[in-house]
């Protein structure tokens, strides 16, 4: 068992090599490297953002600089679902803002954080324009289009319950 | 004309098209597929080729611009849009779709385009907006298949390009390019071909072609929109302007949350590699352009383009004071030449039709079209491309088909870096200058709808949170500028404002707005002021003790 997760372990640490070997560990392919880690492991740990920096040549202060910079890079693990809900204009103009305080309210969380047993991380986006079909929240990489309250909730019962 | 294999390709499609004598267009731009239109287009050509329709011909294509209720597509030859259908609907209504007819279910609204009496006023509205359009960066919208090459040049794609290699000079390209009157399409209007011609006349060698994508104006979708359904067209744009300022090198900016804009253009960069259209030596010329892709990752400070260059190059994305601007110093210090999505994508038809396709649309400063995103309190939302110098009330009344509430308060252009214009200046031509003389900017194209329950106060502040997120730090006026009115603004929601808080708001505006570092935070200020002017008396009727 430990042996196939050192295995996957390797297998996801290659995808970052390749990615940083695809530009020959050039420090302007920093932001490109990241997004690779994000993707492989769902969030920048220090460690990796130690092994980048070592790699490439560049501080870590300088890793950790870009990776804090940008609204995208999250530095602590995400739950096992997420929900990203649109905070650009045409979604606050159709309600999106009292959506997103509702979802807060329902799993005691706020933007940014997991629910204690990980089944569910809220988030926001500044806009994914997707703005005719406001307001909208994207579940697991489902854009959903149109939302009331109480469809979001629905499919966040539902998609929280699945994981379980 | 094209090489030959190329041309032999175009051609091979045309053919192909014409073989068909109907054809039922599916939008799969990324709106229409959160609606279902994946789904939708696999049933329409299972049941197609289950009934051996070899005449119809199915296919996935760009946006077509009326993106609520999707999916939507396009019945041709009678010129009839459907939105809202289901796959269940298909077998039941194929054949009454196929001849353009109503289906009689209020689920699904039925456009027919060229009808001359509607008397449905909703369906009279959606035709306008449809049919008052003046596509030219969207000319292919929705016509051709986004992930196909053959298509692109079935509809004389790279054809500019073929001429300004062969035919013409660099500086004659510059010269053309100016004689369109073509101006940034990015938000600040800034004279295309002089912009050209900078970056043509900087010595030194090296020399960069950057395309913003970043695309970070919230309720703007303009350039998702062209990159998920003509990419080819950017890629083309891009390319003639390389060879215009002597650059061989180019990099598209593109922000990290548009993954279906991503993957189209990837593939079209990839689709342009092998056919020669990019890389050494393109299409047997002496011209060499390679294009990569850059993905932005959330930070609408890298739409202002010394910030873009920072982040391209693996740094924080943080403008830096100008001048020296991009074109003189950019990328790596070499000289940059930076256009926006819509920009590039209004280049090839310079090349195809002269210069006049756009010179001769539009006002005397402004000229061409303007993609806008229209959102909000509307009835019929999404993107429509028209004339510039047409009016704010054609676009919203006639277009838009006005507000379902009856009560049209403000619309919002420019983004948090533009304004709100009031009811009384709808008549107003839409032009890079008339716009800012109504305290608002042309900005990217979003275009907010609001009605009269939208407070200006709450909008204003929510356009404050969107600057202090956004906000890279680097200057104090606008790292704590931006603060302070968030601060004076939740003052006056609270009703504990005073005047003297009314005058500070202004001062403070004045101060963020004169002495600023970059664009940001030079416009940051627009939401609020443009609030105060037309709307002061809501900030009054806060005023509590």
């Amino acid at each position: 068992m430990e042996r196939l997760q050192d295995q996957q372990e390797d297998l996801r640490w290659k995808a970052v090599q390749r990615e940083m070997a695809r530009y020959g560990n050039a420090p302007h392919a920093l932001i490109q490297v990241l997004h690779v880690i994000q993707n492989t492991y769902g969030y920048l740990s220090r460690e990796y953002m130690a092994r980048v920096a070592k790699s490439m040549r560049v501080s870590l202060s300088r890793v950790y600089g870009v990776a804090t910079f940008y609204h995208h890079f999250k530095l602590t693990p995400m739950g096992r679902n997420t929900c990203t809900v649109c905070t650009g204009t045409a979604c606050f103009i159709k309600g999106g803002e009292g959506i997103l305080r509702a979802v807060e309210a329902e799993y005691g969380i706020q933007v940014g954080q997991s629910t204690p047993d990980r089944s569910l991380t809220l988030l926001t986006a500044r806009c994914l324009g997707a703005c005719s079909l406001a307001p909208v929240a994207v579940v697991n990489n489902q854009v959903l289009p149109n939302l009331t309250l109480e469809s979001l909730k629905a499919h966040l019962r539902e998609v929280t319950k699945d994981a379980q | 004309m094209l090489s030959e294999d190329l041309t032999v390709m175009a051609q091979k499609r045309r053919e192909e098209e014409q073989s068909f004598s109907q054809q039922i267009l599916v939008c799969v731009a990324a709106g229409c597929i959160s609606a279902g239109s994946l789904e939708l287009l696999r049933a329409i050509k299972e049941t197609i080729s289950g009934k051996g329709l070899q005449h119809v011909q199915v296919k996935g294509v760009g946006c077509m611009g009326p993106c609520d209720n999707g999916p939507v597509i396009r019945v041709e030859p009678h010129a009839v849009v459907y939105r809202g259908l289901r796959p269940f609907h298909i077998q039941a209504h194929l054949e009454a779709i196929l001849n353009g007819d109503s289906l009689n279910d209020p689920a699904i609204t039925y456009i027919p385009t060229r009808a001359c009496q509607v008397e449905n006023a909703s369906t009279a509205s959606l035709i306008t907006f449809l049919t008052r359009q003046h596509r030219i960066v969207l000319e292919n919208s929705g016509i051709i298949d986004p992930e196909d090459l053959a298509d692109y040049l079935a509809r004389d794609g790279y054809s500019a390009l073929y001429r300004v290699l062969f035919e013409l000079s660099p500086n004659e390209v510059i010269e053309w390019v100016t004689q369109s009157g073509l101006r940034g399409r990015g938000g600040a209007g800034y004279p295309t071909g002089l912009k050209w011609r900078t970056v043509a006349k900087a010595g030194g060698g090296t020399k960069f072609v950057v395309c913003n994508a970043d695309e970070g104006d919230p309720g703007a979708f303009m350039d998702r929109s062209v990159l998920e359904s003509d990419p080819h067209r950017v890629i083309e744009g891009m390319c003639i302007a390389s060879y215009a300022v002597g650059a061989h090198e180019g990099f598209v900016y593109i922000r990290a949350e548009y993954p279906l804009a991503i993957e189209r253009l990837q593939k079209a960069i990839r689709q342009a590699e092998r056919a020669g259209l990019l890389g050494k030596g393109i299409l047997g010329s002496r011209h060499d352009f390679h294009l990569e892709i850059r993905y932005g990752a959330g930070a609408y400070v890298c739409g202002e383009e010394t910030a873009l260059l920072a982040s391209i190059e693996g740094k924080r994305g943080q403008p830096r004071p100008k001048p020296p601007y991009p074109a003189e110093r950019g990328l790596w210090g070499a000289s940059t030449l930076i256009n926006n999505v819509e920009t590039f994508a209004n280049i090839p038809v310079i090349f195809r039709k002269g210069p006049e396709a756009l010179s001769s649309i539009g006002t005397q400063t402004s000229k061409g079209t303007k993609v806008f995103a229209l959102t909000g309190c509307i009835r019929n939302s999404g993107l429509i491309e028209v004339p510039m110098g047409i009016t704010l009330r054609e676009i919203v009344f006639e277009m838009g088909g006005g507000v379902p509430t009856g009560q049209f308060k403000a619309v919002q252009t420019g983004g948090p870096s533009g304004g709100a214009i009031p009811a009384q200046y709808l008549d107003m031509p839409v032009d890079y200058e008339s716009l800012a003389q109504l305290g608002s900017i042309m900005g990217s194209g979003g275009m907010i709808v609001m009605d009269s329950s939208a407070s200006m106060v709450e909008v204003a502040k929510f356009f404050m949170d969107f600057s202090v997120s956004e906000s890279c730090g680097k200057c104090v006026p606008c790292r704590v500028g931006t603060v302070h009115l968030c601060n004076l603004l939740n003052r006056f929601l609270a009703r504990q404002a005073s005047y003297e808080d009314l005058n500070r708001l202004e001062w403070l505006c004045d101060l963020i707005k004169n002495t600023s570092l970059c664009g940001l935070g030079q416009s940051a200020p627009n939401p609020v002021l443009s609030a105060l002017r037309y709307f002061r008396p809501e900030f009054e009727a806060l005023i509590g003790g």
